[in-house]
């Protein structure tokens, strides 16, 4: 996972709430067996409408979103995530997210900020008055700048730790690989093997 | 203060302790895969350019999208052969043991480690499937686990876990004849409901439960994720150790004396302390059957369908309706005049050799119901050829059923072997769930032998019910609950 500190890159709103994970990605493309090539899927349905904002030329690029309160509720499917991620998004800014999303999100790189409504309003008055400009989101100061108006948003301490330096859940757990490998070599023979065959 | 037998195996995995509320970090001793819940997971490792991190600590079957028939022809429907061939692609990408389809140890996932002597006592078991329970009955730590978890394994061999409490579900008492494993297990069920073992690892104890077969307390532990509980376990003892000496993975020598000193101490003490307890009585249960769509809407088979209305709890009684309407059944209806359509005999609930054993014994010489489809699925191609050394196949074609090859089938159809809209089936499986057999298929959760006296009567039956009536020469008494000895033998 690459560490994140500072995200500079087109912002695209979307100031429907209730986003759930279905409509980020409908159930049919659960039976693909890779993590990518779901950026077709992302919004799947709406995609469908010529005038549905990721379908706007200036919006091809967009890597932070900023959606309406309750993004990402609904059920658990980590695809929602890696559409996302596929599509090219790094930031999903929201007034509130649903909290299995918002886990998933932390462990694929994907950073969360939980905004106020005011400021969404804002954000989105900005954008629309000037489609496809550029954002910035500071991890490190937990902001969001566009144009001339900066905003905080929340994030965890140890989520927001773990974006900073780049670790996913394993990445996390290798850093206690000198005790892994010190288990193994405790571990005693009587213990299963799968390999050789017998 | 003494410790349980789940937090003696759990303590002995921790690689590293996790301080102030953080989970443990838990070594992981067997890693089994199937096709449907990995292929995401090795993705992930191909882009972060990891190798699995123990190869011979990890194998993988074929069983969820497995045809039962033309085993030889390609798989017709796309997604089922893309999820076989990506698992085909993966393991020899990284080097991982595969037991495909055709192969001698194919088979369900939780058939096949058993059967090859992987699943021990004292080890940590995961695998990408809520059914992983069922290794619990060697006294093993076994549990599901999802997708990206599966990934962290295959890359680390650890889990980070919190750990889980316990609760002893004490089983004590002798079991009637006829009455079985698969019994107990629903009776319990209904008794905790399906939200009641949420957060502990049940360990079952008790007399009756010493009393079972591996088979049969593999049958317990397997459902004991229909109960909402993370893993069920059973305390090793000699008949663990019998089924297990010999077996191709089985310790040998010192190893095995190594292995029996240290499983000898893993019991739970006399002293320790479980969050929970439920005490069963044995001699009071009957053969169990469920009328709902989950595992926990089951009553005895001599009992009639609740009336919805006498449930307290309205969220129960809205279950109840729904479920009945969905069943297409009616309150006061008794369980024994429910007619079936088909009869699935298999799943990693039933479909060992010894369930087709108890399956065969009470259809020999009889004749299927008129009209009725009777599919008997053998859990492994070995579990498959054992039956067939000893005539099992002969007695299930002769009595008009259908012997087919081994995997998931009708347990979730994601292969062709699916109910029709509309039709019902008594079966072995484990999820009576809306629609878990085929699209509007309706499921009613039996034991084997209930199974089999069902497909006799075309009528939820069970064996004392053909007994009463004459129809079998089989006394129930000579029809083993939980040993070999039903007279099939080879
Ligand atoms: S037999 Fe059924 S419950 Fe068991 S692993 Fe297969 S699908 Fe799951």
């Amino acid at each position: 996972m690459e560490k994140i500190t500072r995200i500079t890159g087109i912002a695209v709103p979307m100031p429907r709430s209730n986003i759930d994970t279905d409509q980020i990605i409908p159930a049919v493309f659960l039976k693909r067996v890779t993590k990518t090539g779901f950026e077709d899927a992302l919004f799947h349905a709406w995609r469908q409408e010529p005038d549905f904002v990721l379908n706007r030329a200036e919006y091809r690029n967009a890597r932070i979103l900023v959606a309406g309160p309750d993004f990402g509720t609904g059920s658990s499917r980590e695809h929602a995530v890696w559409a996302l991620r596929d599509f090219g998004f790094d930031v999903v800014l929201s007034p509130r997210f649903g909290d299995i999303f918002r886990g998933n999100s932390g462990k694929q790189g994907l950073l969360t900020g939980q905004i106020s409504e005011a400021d969404a309003s804002q954000l989105w008055a900005l954008m629309e008055a000037a489609p496809g400009i550029e954002a910035t989101v500071d991890l490190v100061d937990r902001t969001a700048t566009l144009g001339n108006l900066t905003v905080p948003f929340e994030i965890d301490d140890y989520t927001r730790w773990r974006l900073l330096e780049g670790l996913d859940d394993i990445g996390l757990t290798l850093r206690d690989e000198a005790k892994i490998t010190q288990f193994e070599k405790t571990r005693e023979a009587w213990r299963p093997r799968t390999l050789p065959a017998r | 203060m003494g410790k349980t037998l789940a937090e003696k195996v759990w303590d002995d995995h921790v690689v590293a302790k996790g301080e102030d509320g953080n989970p443990d970090l838990l070594y992981i001793d067997l890693h089994l895969l199937h096709e449907v819940t990995s292929p995401q997971a090795f993705d992930g490792l191909r882009l972060a350019g990891r190798p699995v991190r123990r190869p011979d600590l990890t194998i993988a079957t074929e069983d969820h999208n497995t045809p039962t028939i033309n085993i030889d022809k390609q798989i017709v429907d796309l997604t089922s052969r893309t999820q076989i061939e990506t698992l085909r692609k993966n393991c020899a990408e990284f080097g991982v043991r595969l037991h495909p389809l055709g192969d001698i140890e194919q088979g369900i996932v939780h058939v096949v480690g058993p059967q090859l002597g992987l699943t021990m006592p004292g080890v940590t078991v995961v695998c990408g499937d809520s059914h992983t329970s069922t290794h619990g009955a060697f006294g093993a730590m076994a549990f599901g686990i999802g997708t990206s978890e599966v990934e962290h394994v295959l890359a680390t061999q650890t889990l980070p876990l919190k750990p889980f409490k316990t609760m002893a579900i004490t089983v004590e008492g002798e079991l009637r004849p006829g009455v079985t494993a698969k019994d107990i297990i629903l009776a319990v069920i209904a008794r905790i409901g399906t939200g009641g073992g949420q957060g502990y690892v049940l360990e079952y104890r008790g007399s009756a439960i010493r009393s079972l077969s591996m088979e049969g307390r593999m049958t317990i532990c397997n459902m004991s994720i229909e109960a909402g509980a993370r893993a069920g376990m059973v305390a090793p003892d000699q008949i663990t150790y019998d089924y297990l000496q010999g077996r191709p993975h089985a310790p040998e020598g010192v190893d095995w004396d190594a292995a029996v000193k240290y499983w000898n101490t893993l019991p739970t003490d006399d002293d320790a302390v479980f969050d929970a307890e439920i005490l069963v009585d044995a001699s009071e249960l009957e053969p169990f059957v469920t009328w709902g769509t989950n595992p926990g809407q089951g009553v005895s088979l001599s009992e009639s369908i609740p009336d919805p209305a006498q449930y307290a709890d309205p969220n129960d009684r809205a279950a109840a309706e729904r479920a009945l309407e969905y069943m297409d059944l009616a309150a006061g209806t008794p369980m024994k005049d429910i007619r079936v359509d088909a009869v699935f005999m298999g799943s990693c609930t039933n479909s060992r050799i010894e369930d087709l054993r108890a399956f065969a014994s009470v259809i020999k010489g009889h004749q299927k119901a008129e009209g009725l489809r009777v599919m008997v699925v053998p859990g492994s191609a070995r579990v498959r050829l054992e039956a067939e050394a000893e005539g099992i196949d002969k007695i299930i074609t002769d009595f008009g059923a259908e012997w087919r090859f081994a995997g998931c089938s009708m347990c979730l159809g994601m292969n062709p072997d699916q109910l029709e809209p509309g039709e019902r089936c008594a079966s072995t499986s484990n999820r009576n769930f809306e629609g878990r057999q085929g699209k509007g298929g309706r499921t009613h959760l039996v034991s084997p032998l209930v199974a089999a006296a069902t497909a006799i009567r075309g009528t939820l039956s069970s064996p004392w019910d053909l007994v009463a009536e004459g129809v079998a020469p089989t006394r129930p008494e000579a029809v083993a609950t939980h040993s070999n000895s039903i007279g099939v033998d080879a």
